[in-house]
């Protein structure tokens, strides 16, 4: 042993890196995009829906790219699952704004622009911090809130990994 | 003080016959100020002269007796009524009688047995002093002085790494290696992170220093988490294949020596804390113990003869490195 004082404080040796996993693709790509808003139906049965694009490269998820149409009552469905069965905090949506829903408004209540921006913006930044949490990954309601067409509200809860 | 004697009282004051050469600490009181006390190591002897000063001159001073007392003691905050002295040496300096002058008296306490060291914590304090005491009838008059004790140790003869995979299944794996798991109080942590698959989007990376009072025993047992340092190792994202190093000096924080169930009250352990917090603010971690120990002081010659055995016992770094180079001749 050489003189301890230089050794202690010698840096540890360490693999040198892979070029390919220095300046390849990370391998934690997740991107969901939530735009496109589009209101369908008449009068009193309106309603909005948003594009919602879920473009990732982690194994867990089985499309790389899908794209669904979903609105707010979906991702308030997702919240209470995640709520219910998983043990993360769920971030909080954007409001459910009920009084813009009440009638002698002087503006478009929830179908004004700037308010469905607003919830847009809001629905994005929720659906991007729970897709990116390892335990919300597991949950068979955040994949097909993502990547599967339609709500089935009559699923069998349970987790996807083992 | 007294206010309802009209009799003689006096002032005690004690003196250490060393207290020109010996060091002195910094030692934290339990209100946080830093206070000096001078310093003494396990075994050395505690000897000086006690000062009793009368107050009125002239008049006499009734007393049953005047001693001096060295205590080492463990005071737990939600239980101060009990102290527990591990140590406790008295030596009588006057039979029961009458001073009718100031007078001054010799003591000493040879080659003291000093276990533990001095600590000020949050909820146990654990102290050395000395106590002159002259007994009266109706109430006495005592002086403290207080000492700091520090316990030294030697480069352990085993200091094996701390290295370990962990990670969470499928999302992030990493090797942590820090380089010893035994360091003394001016060491270096001197280690790395290795990056095995990075499926979360890394913000930043740092390594805290944890410091964990334990008190109580049984069902009562409370621990007090304190993380006393906390330090950034990496800024960004890192991919697989990237090793990130570290270099934490520990000189720069105020930390004690491991104690592990002293005197069966209380334990003070350091722990090191990995932190990884994501682009969310989730923080994934992993906590590992360390030993920290307390290196003896290069040998001075303003030393007293008797702290400079206590530091050669325990080698600082000249003596170990006059051993390795003694080592080296022979080799040759």
């Amino acid at each position: 042993m050489s003189e301890p004082a230089v050794a202690d404080t010698r840096r540890l040796n360490s693999k040198p890196q892979d070029l390919s996993d220095a300046y390849g693709p990370p391998s934690n790509f997740l991107e969901i995009d939530v735009f496109d808003p589009q209101t369908v139906g008449v009068g009193r049965n309106r309603f909005t829906t948003y594009e919602v694009r879920t473009r990732t490269n982690l194994p867990i998820f089985k499309m790389k790219d899908s794209s669904v149409r979903r609105r707010y009552s979906d991702f308030e469905w997702l919240k209470n699952e995640l709520e219910r069965d998983s043990k993360i905090v769920v971030p909080p949506l954007p409001g459910k704004a009920l009084k813009r829903q009440l009638p002698f408004r002087g503006d478009e209540g929830i179908f004004e622009e700037s308010f469905i921006e607003e919830r847009r913006v809001g629905l994005e930044q929720f659906i991007n911090r729970i897709a990116g949490h390892p335990l919300a990954q597991n949950e068979r309601c955040l994949h097909m809130f993502l990547q599967e067409e339609t709500i089935d509200r009559n699923y069998i809860p349970g987790k996807v990994r083992q | 003080m007294s206010f309802f004697s009209f009799g003689q009282s006096a002032e005690i004051d004690v003196v250490l016959n060393d207290a020109e050469t010996r060091k002195k600490a910094e030692h934290k009181t339990e209100d946080g100020k830093k206070d000096k006390y001078f310093l003494f190591y396990d075994g050395e002897t505690v000897s000086g002269k006690v000062n009793v000063t009368l107050k009125t001159p002239g008049k006499r001073l009734e007393h049953q007796g005047i001693k001096i007392e060295f205590i080492g003691q463990i005071e737990l905050y939600y239980d101060r009524g009990n102290h527990h002295e591990f140590v406790s040496l008295v030596k009588d300096l006057a039979r029961p009688g009458e001073m009718t002058q100031s007078q001054t008296f010799d003591f000493e306490f040879t080659h003291v047995e000093k276990p533990y060291e001095s600590y000020t914590g949050q909820n146990v304090k654990l102290r050395y002093f000395l106590r002159a005491t002259i007994s009266r009838r109706l109430n006495d008059i005592s002086k403290e002085m207080d000492i700091v004790v520090h316990t030294l140790s030697t480069y352990p003869e085993l200091n094996s790494s701390i290295k370990m995979e962990v990670g969470i299944e499928d999302c992030l794996h990493i090797e942590f290696e820090y380089n010893k798991s035994k360091y003394h109080l001016k060491d270096v942590i001197v280690g790395k992170i290795y990056f095995l698959l990075v499926r979360i989007k890394i913000k930043h990376m740092e390594i805290d220093i944890i410091k964990r009072e334990t008190t109580g025993t049984g069902p009562n047992v409370y621990h007090e988490n304190d993380t006393i340092a906390k330090y950034e190792i990496m800024d960004g994202a890192p991919v697989r294949g990237e090793s990130i190093p570290i270099r934490l000096f520990l000189a720069g924080y105020e930390m004690t020596p491991t104690m592990r169930d002293i005197n069966k009250k209380f334990s003070v352990r350091y722990y090191l804390n990995l932190v990884l917090i994501d682009e969310e603010e989730r923080r994934y971690f992993k906590q590992q113990e360390i030993t920290l120990w307390r290196k003896g002081d290069i040998v001075r010659k303003s030393m007293s003869h008797q702290a400079a055995i206590a530091s050669q016992r325990f080698e600082g770094s000249a003596n170990a490195e006059k051993a390795l180079s003694q080592a080296k001749e022979d080799s040759s």
